[in-house]
C-alpha cells in the first residue's frame, strides 16, 4: 500500500489555521500552500511566531480546543487530512506521519520504560507480537546508532543525556517507517557537536529509508544542510519558496534578504561589514499591517501600493518552483550590495584589566545527594588551571559546549563563588577569594553580567525604570533621585530604547527590548568589564544583530572589556578578538579569533567548528562528526579531556594521551593549544571552513 | 534500599521517641495529676493528701525518670507509703515490702505493659487492641469506598479538562469536600434514618456493627467519613491528571497514534498519581483523627471514641497508649508512602 501512490507525499493548499480566544480569533496561519514530494526534505524557516509549528500540528491534525483550519486542505498521499475521522487519523499517525519534537525528555514519558514506549508503535499498527516489536526496537535503536542497545532500551528516559534522548525520539519515528517525517526544531535544545550527529543521522536515515521530511527550524544553516526546498515564513505567511539554491542565491523577498543580512556569515566583521539588523519589531498576530505583513519593516516598501491589499504568492518568471509574496520582485535590484554598512576603526587593545592564573574550582560533591556519608564526596573539577589576560576595549569570546565550565567561569569571576586554588587579579588586586557580599561597591559596579535569558532576568513587578535606579542606587551613583532618574534616562538612551519605556514593565517589552534592558543596568556602574552570557542565544535571529551591534557600540564607546560567552562560533567570529576554547574544565585553545578559526586547531576546535551550520551555499566545509557525548564532568576520562572523542588519538605514539594531561603551548605568537599532537602534525591539517571561489 | 528503610526507621523511632515524651509531659502536668488523686481517692482531699497520694504513687518522681519508667527502660519504682503500705509500679501492692520471686522489675510499652485504664478499668493494652480492631474495620471500608471512588472521579474529571464531565465531577467533590462530616452525618442520618422523610434505609446507630456489620448498619458511617476525603483526593487526582495530559509526552503518544483510553491508561495514570498517592498515604493518619467525630456521632465504640473518654475522664495511661498508636500510625504510613512513592516514579532512586 506504501508503494502505490506516487503524487506529492504532502500537499498543504492556501491552509489557514486560526486560534479562537475568548477575545478574538488569532489568525495563526494564513493562505500556506506547500507540496512536499516523495523523498523530499522541505525545510520551513522563520523566527517564532511566526506560525510554522502550527503549519506541523495542522497536518498532525492536533491543534488543541482553540484551534481550527479556517481554509484551504491538507492532503496526505492524496486524501484530505482534514476530512478523516479520528480512528482514520489514529491509523495515519506514527505509521504515515511521525513527528519529532525540540525537547526530548519532555517528549518522553517519564514513567515508561523507553523499549516499551518504543515497541508501542509497531504493537499498535502493526498488530506485532511483543517479541517482533522488541526486534525491531532493538533494530532501530542500533540504526540511530546509539551503544548498548539492549541496556537502552531497559533504561528510563531521565538515564539518558539529551543527545541519547533526542535519538529515542528519532528511533521512535522510524518505528514504522512512516513516509513523512515533520522535525520541529529537532535540535535546538542541544549542544552544537550532538546537533551536527543529528543532523547526520537524520539525513542518513532519510535516505535509507527514502523518507520526505518537513525540517522546521529557525536556523538557516541547518536548513541549507538538511534540505533540498525551503519555504520562508514571516507573521504567518509563507513569503518565499524555492529550492535552496534558489532561496539561498537569488531570493526575490526583502526579508528572507534581510534575514540573511542580520545573521553572521564568514566574511562579516564588525567593523569593517557589520551587520544589519532589521529594524522594527514582529508584528503580534492580532496587529497585522494591511497588505504586506514585512511592509513596515521593509526597505523598498512603497506607501499606496505596498499597503493597499493583499498580497498573493506569485511565480518567478523562468522558474516555476520558485516563488516569493512580493509585489516588487521584479523592480528590486537583488544583486545591488548592502548599503550604508558603517564602517567604523577597530578600537587597540588597551592595558590588562583583567588576569586570570591558573585557576581552578572544584566541587565536592556527596556521592548520594541525599543520605550520603562524611568523606563519601566525589570532586568536579569544573574550571582546570584556567590562564589568560584581558585588556581594555577588548572582546575576548569562551567558547564551549555545555558543561564545559565556562558559567563556572563567570561565577567565579563575579564572585558567587570563590576559587579553590589560583588568582584573579583586577587592576592587580587579588578578587579570586572575595565572595561578592564581600566585594567593595566599586568591584561589583566594575564586573558586571548580562544573562541569557532576559524572560527571567528581569522582575515582572517592576517597571524598567525604577530597576535601572535600583541598580544605580546599589551602585551608589548620583546623590539625588532626580540625579539618578536623569542618568537612567541616559542609559535608556544609550541602549536605543525610547525613554517613554522607563514607566514600563517588563511584559510590555520583546525579548529584545528587555535585553537592552538588561545591558542597560549592566552599564548602570560604568561597568568595565562585563560578562555577557550567551546574551543573544534565547532571541531571535533578526534581533540578535541589533543587540549584539549595540554591545560593540558600547564597547567602542566605553572602552569595556567583554567576555562574550557563546557556543556558537558564527557570532564569536564576527564580534570577539581573541577567542579561548574550553572543554571540560580545561582551556584547550586561546588565540586571537584569525588564529583560531584556521589551522591549526585543537582537535576539538575543528570538530567544533565542523559543526557549525553556516548558511551559506558557497561554504564548503568539511564533515568532523564526533561520536557520543561529552563526558560527564563528574567522571571524566584520564589523560587528555578530548580524548575519548578525538579523531587524531592514533596519530600520538603510545597511550600518551589516555595518561597524561597535555601541556599548554605556543604554536604561534600568542596562540596557545593543550595537545599532544606535534607542530608537523598540526602543520598539516587543513581549513574546516572554506569559501568557494565564485 | 535495605539502607534506606534501616535510616526511615532510625529517624521513625527517634521521632516516635519525642513525640510521645512531649505527650508523656503534657499528661503528667501538675493539674492532671492533681485531678487524678482526687478522681482515685476522695474529692475532698486537702492539699497535702494530694501530695502524699501522687508520691506514695510513684507520680511525683522526676519527669525523665518517669517517662523512662514508662518506657520500660528503667526499673519500675517501689515506693513505701506514708501510710505503711509498699507500692511498686510493677507488681502493685508488696504485701511484705519487698519484690516477690516472680515479679519483675522493668515493666513499660517496651515490656507489653501499657498500664491500667482508671476509666474502663482494664489493661490498657488490651483496650486499644479491641478499639483498633474496630476502627481498622471501619478505616478498611472507608478506604475501600474512598479511594477508588476518588480516583475514578479524579481520571474521569482530568483527562478532559473544561469538559461537561469535568465541571459536573468537580463540582461534586467540592461539595463533598467543604461539607464537614458533623454536618453531613447529621444530614445523612436525618435523610436516611429517620423518619422525617420517611427513607429509613439504614440504622442511625452503627453500635450494631461492632459484632456484625452490615449494609444496613455500617453505610452510613463509611459514607460519612469516605465522602469528605473522597472529594479532597479526587481534585488533587484531577489537577494532577490535568497538567500530565497537557504534558508534551501525552502529545507524543497521541501522535503516535495511540488510542485515548490507552493513553489515559498506559501513559498518564501513573505519573498521574504519584501526586495523590502522597495525599492518600496521608489519610491514614486524618482517618483515625477524623473518626472521632463519626465514632462518637454514631456511637461505634472504636479507637476515635476511645480518644474521647480517655480524654474527657482524664485516663493518663490510656491517652498515652491512644498517643503511641497514633504516632506510629502516621509513621509508618509516611514510610511506606515514600516507598511507594519511589516506585512509581523511576526518577527517585534511594540506593
Amino acid at each position: 500500500m506504501k508503494d502505490s501512490y506516487d503524487g506529492p507525499i504532502l500537499e498543504i493548499d492556501t491552509l489557514s489555521i486560526s486560534f479562537f480566544t475568548r477575545l478574538r480569533e488569532i489568525p495563526a496561519v494564513m493562505d500556506f500552500s506547500v507540496k512536499v514530494m516523495p523523498g523530499e526534505a522541505v525545510g520551513l524557516v522563520g523566527e517564532s511566531g511566526c506560525g510554522k509549528s502550527t503549519v506541523a500540528l495542522g497536518v498532525m491534525q492536533d491543534l488543541g480546543k482553540n484551534g481550527r483550519i479556517v481554509g484551504g486542505s491538507i492532503k496526505f498521499k492524496g486524501r484530505d487530512l482534514g476530512e478523516m475521522s479520528q480512528e482514520e487519523l489514529r491509523k495515519i499517525r506514527g505509521s504515515e506521519i511521525a513527528m519529532i519534537y525540540q525537547e526530548p525528555m519532555a517528549s518522553l514519558n517519564p514513567a515508561m520504560k523507553i523499549g516499551k514506549q518504543l515497541m508501542e508503535v509497531p504493537m499498535i499498527h502493526r498488530g506485532s507480537s511483543e517479541k517482533e516489536a522488541y526486534a525491531r526496537a532493538l533494530q532501530v535503536v542500533t540504526d540511530v546508532k546509539l551503544p548498548d542497545p539492549a541496556r537502552i532500551l531497559d533504561a528510563y528516559p531521565h538515564q539518558l543525556s539529551g543527545g541519547q534522548q533526542q535519538r529515542i525520539v528519532i528511533a521512535m519515528a522510524l518505528m514504522a517507517e512512516p513516509s513523512l517525517l515533520i522535525l520541529d526544531e529537532p535540535t535546538t535544545a542541544l549542544d552544537v557537536t550532538v546537533e551536527a550527529a543529528v543532523v547526520e543521522l537524520v539525513k542518513e536515515l532519510g535516505e535509507k529509508y527514502g523518507t520526505s521530511m518537513l525540517f522546521i527550524s529557525h536556523n538557516l544553516g541547518l536548513v541549507l544542510e538538511t534540505c533540498d526546498r525551503i519555504c520562508v515564513m514571516y507573521s504567518g505567511e509563507a513569503v518565499e519558496r524555492g529550492s535552496i539554491e534558489d532561496v539561498f542565491d537569488e531570493m526575490q523577498h526583502p526579508y528572507t534578504q534581510a534575514l540573511f543580512r542580520s545573521i553572521p556569515l564568514p566574511g562579516a566583521d564588525k567593523n569593517a561589514r557589520p551587520l544589519r539588523a532589521i529594524p522594527g519589531n514582529f508584528p503580534l498576530p492580532h496587529e497585522r499591517p494591511q497588505g504586506c505583513n514585512f511592509g513596515p519593516r521593509c526597505d523598498y516598501f512603497q506607501p499606496g501600493r505596498c499597503d493597499a491589499g493583499h498580497i498573493y504568492m506569485q511565480d518567478v518568471p523562468g522558474n516555476e518552483r520558485h516563488a516569493t509574496r512580493c509585489l516588487r520582485f521584479q523592480e528590486i535590484d537583488w544583486q545591488a550590495p548592502m548599503e550604508g554598512g558603517m564602517t567604523t576603526d577597530k578600537p587597540e587593545p588597551g592595558r590588562v584589566v583583567l588576569k586570570m592564573e591558573n585557576l581552578k574550582k572544584y566541587y565536592e560533591v556527596a556521592a548520594n545527594a541525599l543520605f550520603g556519608k562524611r568523606g563519601d564526596t566525589k570532586v568536579v573539577k569544573a574550571n582546570e588551571t584556567l590562564s589568560f589576560e584581558a585588556r581594555e576595549s577588548e572582546t575576548l569570546a569562551i567558547v564551549g559546549e555545555s558543561g564545559c565550565g565556562k558559567s563556572t567561569f563567570a561565577k567565579v569571576l563575579m564572585g558567587l563563588e570563590t576559587a579553590t586554588d589560583g588568582q584573579i587579579l583586577l587592576d592587580n588586586r587579588n578578587i579570586e577569594a572575595t565572595p561578592i557580599e564581600a566585594r567593595d561597591t566599586q568591584t561589583i559596579a566594575d564586573i558586571q553580567m548580562v544573562f541569557q535569558n532576559p524572560f527571567d532576568t528581569l522582575n515582572p513587578s517592576m517597571t524598567v525604570g525604577r530597576q535601572i535606579i535600583r541598580a544605580l542606587e546599589v551602585f551608589g551613583i548620583g546623590n539625588s533621585d532626580s540625579e539618578r532618574r536623569e542618568r537612567m534616562l541616559q542609559l535608556l538612551d544609550l541602549v536605543k530604547l525610547p525613554r517613554e519605556f522607563a514607566g514600563r514593565m517588563p511584559r510590555q517589552l520583546s525579548g529584545g527590548q528587555k535585553q537592552r534592558v538588561g545591558i542597560a543596568r549592566a552599564f548602570a556602574g560604568n561597568a568595565r568589564i562585563v560578562v555577557a552570557d550567551e546574551p543573544v542565544s534565547a532571541l531571535d535571529v533578526s534581533v540578535q544583530a541589533a543587540v549584539t551591534d549595540l554591545l560593540m557600540e558600547i564597547q567602542r564607546e566605553q572602552k569595556t572589556t567583554l567576555l562574550f560567552i557563546s557556543h556558537d562560533l558564527s557570532i564569536v567570529r564576527y564580534l570577539s578578538d581573541r577567542v579561548m576554547v574550553m572543554y571540560l574544565g580545561h582551556v584547550v585553545e586561546l588565540g586571537t579569533t584569525e588564529e583560531v578559526f584556521a589551522p591549526p586547531y585543537h582537535p576539538y576546535t575543528e570538530a567544533l567548528l565542523s559543526a557549525v551550520p553556516i548558511a551559506d551555499t558557497r561554504v564548503k566545509k568539511k564533515s568532523i562528526v564526533l561520536e557520543g557525548d561529552i563526558p560527564s564532568a563528574m567522571n571524566p576520562p584520564p589523560g587528555c579531556p578530548f580524548q575519548t572523542r578525538c579523531r587524531w588519538k592514533s596519530e600520538v605514539p603510545g597511550n600518551l594521551c589516555e595518561t597524561e594531561v597535555p601541556p599548554m603551548r605556543d604554536v604561534a605568537g600568542g596562540h596557545q593549544i593543550k595537545c599532544h599532537l606535534t607542530d608537523e602534525q598540526l602543520a598539516t591539517m587543513e581549513p574546516v571552513i572554506q569559501i568557494a571561489a565564485e | 534500599m535495605a539502607l534506606f528503610l534501616l535510616r526511615r526507621i532510625g529517624t521513625m523511632l527517634l521521632t516516635a521517641l519525642c513525640l510521645t515524651f512531649i505527650v508523656f509531659w503534657l499528661t503528667n502536668l501538675s493539674p492532671n495529676l492533681e485531678k487524678l488523686a482526687k478522681n482515685q481517692g476522695n474529692v475532698r482531699m486537702t492539699d497535702e493528701q494530694v501530695a502524699s497520694f501522687l508520691q506514695d504513687r510513684g507520680y511525683s518522681q522526676p519527669l525523665p525518670l518517669k517517662y523512662a519508667q514508662w518506657l520500660g527502660v528503667a526499673p519500675g519504682w517501689v515506693i513505701e507509703g506514708r501510710d505503711g503500705t509498699t507500692r511498686s509500679r510493677c507488681n502493685g501492692v508488696l504485701e511484705d515490702g519487698t519484690i516477690p520471686e516472680d515479679g519483675r522489675s522493668f515493666c513499660g510499652v517496651l515490656q507489653g505493659d501499657w498500664g491500667q485504664s482508671t476509666v474502663f478499668q482494664d489493661n490498657v493494652g488490651s483496650i486499644i487492641a479491641t478499639r483498633l480492631g474496630l476502627t481498622g474495620k471501619l478505616m478498611f471500608w472507608v478506604m475501600m469506598v474512598m479511594v477508588p471512588g476518588a480516583l475514578i472521579i479524579g481520571v474521569l474529571a482530568g483527562m478532559r479538562e473544561g469538559s461537561r464531565t469535568d465541571r459536573s465531577l468537580s463540582t461534586v467533590s467540592i461539595i463533598t469536600t467543604a461539607t464537614p462530616e458533623y454536618v453531613s452525618g447529621v444530614v445523612f442520618i436525618a435523610v436516611f434514618a429517620s423518619t422525617a422523610f420517611g427513607l429509613r434505609w439504614f440504622n442511625g446507630s452503627a453500635t450494631s456493627a461492632m459484632e456484625d456489620a452490615t449494609f444496613e448498619n455500617f453505610t452510613l458511617p463509611v459514607i460519612t467519613i469516605a465522602l469528605y476525603g473522597m472529594g479532597y483526593i479526587a481534585r488533587m487526582t484531577r489537577a494532577s491528571m490535568a497538567e500530565v495530559m497537557t504534558a508534551q509526552y501525552i502529545r507524543t503518544a497521541r501522535l503516535k497514534g495511540v488510542s485515548f483510553p490507552n493513553i489515559v491508561m498506559k501513559h498518564a495514570l501513573r505519573n498521574a498519581l504519584i501526586a495523590p498517592f502522597t495525599v492518600i498515604m496521608l489519610q491514614f493518619p486524618w482517618l483515625l483523627n477524623g473518626v472521632v467525630i463519626v465514632e462518637t456521632l454514631f456511637n461505634y465504640k472504636g479507637f476515635g471514641w476511645t480518644l474521647v473518654q480517655a480524654a474527657g475522664n482524664n485516663d493518663i495511661e490510656l491517652l498515652l497508649g491512644v498517643s503511641v498508636v497514633s504516632v506510629f500510625v502516621v509513621l509508618v504510613t509516611q514510610l511506606i508512602s515514600d516507598i511507594g512513592y519511589v516506585y512509581l516514579n523511576p526518577r527517585i532512586s534511594v540506593s
